[in-house]
């Protein structure tokens, strides 16, 4: 059992939590995820780690509330305690020196890009961020990022924060003006990581997503979370979570996200009548 | 008595009325009750040079737990068993003895062997039902022994090394300890009381089993390795196979393991009480010929489906064992031989319609001794499906191996050990599925028992 410790509405229906996990909280490195159970009948999901403190023995992790496990999730209060995290898993961000590094992050996936933004001006990177969301109250964790961020671009699809478009038209931009791009890392949902490997395609540069398929144990048991990468099959859990976004089959990606989307219906409307 | 009073018939098995078996998760081998099983045990020739003993892996003195159970001393029949296996009930019901003990059993030359593996289950329930009891512990001997995985050996290993006075933790990656036998057989095989009664019984032992842990991840060997005198890598074969042909990919296809674990380890027949679903459609196809075919087409038999299950050989060559294979039939699981798929068909949506699959004839015996099949040029043909599960096997989980640098493995990922369990890293030993790729229960619990020797006489040398 693992005890909330803090927790915090970034926006509305988008959570943090801070959770008392030391057995990974001394070991997780940026880009890595651990598989929740919230309950005795939860199920296991996926929750890439924010952020973490070796000391006090916690991680941090950010979600947006669409499901049932991630409403029952948000429905723990500090003191509340979760059934079973386990992690570090998948491989971490390859943290080394690139030169420029430009951060993607859409929506939830915003609070991905933070560690690694991080790390990435830690090892002495130029870091371009930029973050966007619907709406200026969906964005989320801006002065996190901004202050790891040597360069830091907002956008919204309706204007009322930063510029009015897409994180993709950002990137573009950036890509167009005279600064050498060496590196390009995207999270956010799958049809937006899509088109920022289209955008980055014709200027030939290096671009990292990080993915985020369905999963069930997290350790390369199931199979569920097969992705197909340069035409080979691959286990996101354990190969992954990062790929080269110029070999990676999206459409497949993005149809094997809605293989449950039926029963998430129902466990959605089960879990809003027992929520509240 | 032994030839004067031949009973030639095996005690028959009673199992679950075939309405229940085709709806519910209930165990369908009832076992035997005392009558049935003293009038068994009343057929044991009680050879003097056992062949049964020798065909065992773990060297069960049969005829000798026989004995004593015909003398109604089930306290020492048990015991017999334990001497080398410290859960009866578990191999009584998942044990291929038709192919160890019973195949080498004297009186299969003249009748039906005697089935072993039913009176074993029996002493194994019996204990079970009373209370399995907890020996008392020799003197620690200070040592500590990090076991990673929670299957047979790991639980086996664990029990032994503490019954002997280390100390043990066990590091379980998945939320429950159990291993295959909680993720994947199924209850109607082998129900979770007898899984949670043996793993209470290693609790109680004093073995810690630490779950939510991925060695290799969470924590890596090289770090066990500053805090434990020996560590047992017990992580079983847990990665799928996959066919490896066009739309592998598309929606309703699974893996067996992805299967197995939504179903057994998180209940997903009981969505939406439990949070996990699964797309379990009308027609389902289940490709392979083993055991694991047979669980995941029963499975799905008693979810609702018609089930089919296509293998490439012959009935003779499956792998499954034929208790399995006549108890899918029983159930209505329906069999195409001889037919491979070699592409998935998919609708406008992402999902599977159709498999199309080539006829197969058999050639040669190849390296596993079977016959090879062979495609029949222009033979292809479709059969319908909106759910299949693929059922060809598991390869090693390589994260251990990744994350270990010097630990030597072969080109399968299989960890290399020597003949009694070493790996090639000082301190560190591997037993089950991870150094063979794929076995049974039985014969990863001999490993187990070989490692636990190995790991008590190292650690007992003077350093």
């Amino acid at each position: 059992m693992y005890r909330v410790v803090e927790k915090k509405e970034l926006a509305p229906r988008i959570k943090l939590m801070k959770i008392l996990a030391p057995h990974i909280a001394r070991k997780v490195k940026a880009g890595q995820f651990v598989i929740v159970r919230v309950h005795e009948k939860g199920e296991r999901i996926p929750l890439t780690v924010v952020d973490w403190n070796r000391d006090e023995g916690t991680i941090t992790l950010v979600f947006q509330e669409v499901g049932a496990s991630t409403i029952k999730l948000g429905a723990l209060d500090v003191g509340d305690h979760i059934a079973n995290i386990s992690g570090p898993l998948g491989n971490p961000t390859e943290i080394k020196r690139y030169g420029t590094v430009v951060c993607v992050g859409g929506g939830v996936g915003t609070a991905c890009i933070y560690p690694v933004a991080r790390e990435m001006k830690k090892a002495g990177n130029y870091v371009i961020s930029i973050i966007g969301a619907r709406t200026s109250k969906l964005l989320i964790l801006r002065d996190e990022i901004s202050s790891v961020s040597d360069e830091f671009h907002v956008t919204t699809d309706d204007g009322s924060e930063g510029r009015k478009g897409f994180v993709t038209d950002q990137l573009r931009d950036i890509l167009l003006s005279a600064r050498k791009v060496d590196l390009v890392y995207v999270v956010g949902p799958a049809i937006m990581m899509k088109v920022a490997a289209e955008v980055t395609k014709p200027f030939k540069v290096k671009t990292i997503v990080s993915l985020n398929p369905i999963m069930v144990d997290g350790t390369g048991m199931c199979g569920a979370c097969r992705v197909i990468v340069g035409g080979q099959m691959r286990f996101a859990c354990v190969h992954g979570p990062e790929f080269n976004a110029h070999e990676v089959d999206f459409d497949s990606l993005m149809s094997r996200l809605r293989m449950y989307i039926e029963e998430e219906k129902i466990a959605l409307e089960k879990a809003q009548r027992c929520v509240r | 008595m032994a030839g004067k009073n031949i009973i030639k018939e095996a005690v028959p098995m009673r199992k679950l009325p075939m309405n229940e078996r085709r709806t519910t998760f209930k165990e369908v081998a009832l076992g035997y009750n005392l009558e049935e099983a003293l009038k068994e045990a009343s057929r044991c020739l009680q050879c003097t040079d056992p062949p049964c003993v020798k065909a065992c892996p773990l060297h069960i003195d049969v005829p000798g737990f026989i004995k004593l159970l015909r003398e109604k001393k089930f306290e020492e029949a048990l015991n017999k068993i334990k001497e080398v296996n410290d859960f009866p009930a578990i191999t009584g019901r998942v044990c291929p003895q038709e192919l160890l003990c019973q195949a080498a059993c004297v009186m299969g030359k003249i009748g039906e062997p005697i089935n072993i593996g039913r009176l074993e289950r029996f002493l194994g329930d019996l204990e079970i039902s009373r209370g399995i009891r907890i020996p008392s512990l020799p003197k620690s001997r200070e040592k500590k022994v990090a076991i990673i995985g929670s299957g047979p050996a790991g639980l086996m290993a664990a029990a032994r090394l503490r019954k002997i006075g280390y100390d043990v933790a066990i590091f379980e990656a998945l939320h429950k300890p159990g291993g295959v036998m909680v993720y994947g057989i199924p209850e109607f095989r082998l129900p979770r009381r007898v899984l949670e009664a043996y793993i209470d019984y290693v609790k109680k032992l004093g073995v810690e089993i630490k779950v939510d842990h991925v060695v290799g991840r969470t924590v890596t060997i090289g770090e066990l390795l500053k805090n434990y005198d020996a560590i047992l890598i017990a992580t079983g074969a847990g990665t799928p196979k996959f066919l490896k042909v066009p739309g592998e990919s598309l929606n309703g296809i699974y893996s067996a393991n992805e299967f197995l674990i939504r179903i057994n380890l998180m209940k997903a027949y009981k969505f939406p009480d439990y949070d996990t679903p699964i797309k379990v459609g009308r027609k389902v196809v289940v490709i392979g010929g083993g055991n694991t075919a047979m669980d995941v087409a029963r499975i799905a038999l008693r979810l609702g489906a018609d089930v089919t299950v296509v293998y490439r050989r012959t009935e003779r060559e499956m792998p499954a064992r034929r208790e399995e294979v006549e108890n899918a039939k029983e159930e209505g699981v329906k069999f195409m031989l001889l037919t491979q798929p070699i592409e998935f068909l998919g609708d406008e949506r992402g999902w599977v319609r159709r498999v199309k699959c080539i006829k197969m004839r058999l050639g040669e015996p190849d390296e596993s001794g079977r016959r090879r099949p062979i495609p029949i040029p222009g033979s292809e043909f479709e059969i319908e499906a909106d759910t299949v599960v693929i059922a060809i096997g598991a390869e090693v989980n390589p994260l251990i191996q990744m994350t270990t640098p010097g630990l030597k493995t072969d080109r399968k990922g299989r960890i290399i050990v020597d003949s009694e369990g070493r790996t090639s890293l000082r301190r560190v030993y591997a037993a089950g599925d991870v150094t063979t790729g794929e076995g049974t229960v039985i014969e990863a619990l001999m490993e187990a028992l070989k490692a636990v020797q190995t790991i008590d006489k190292d650690l007992s040398e003077k350093p």
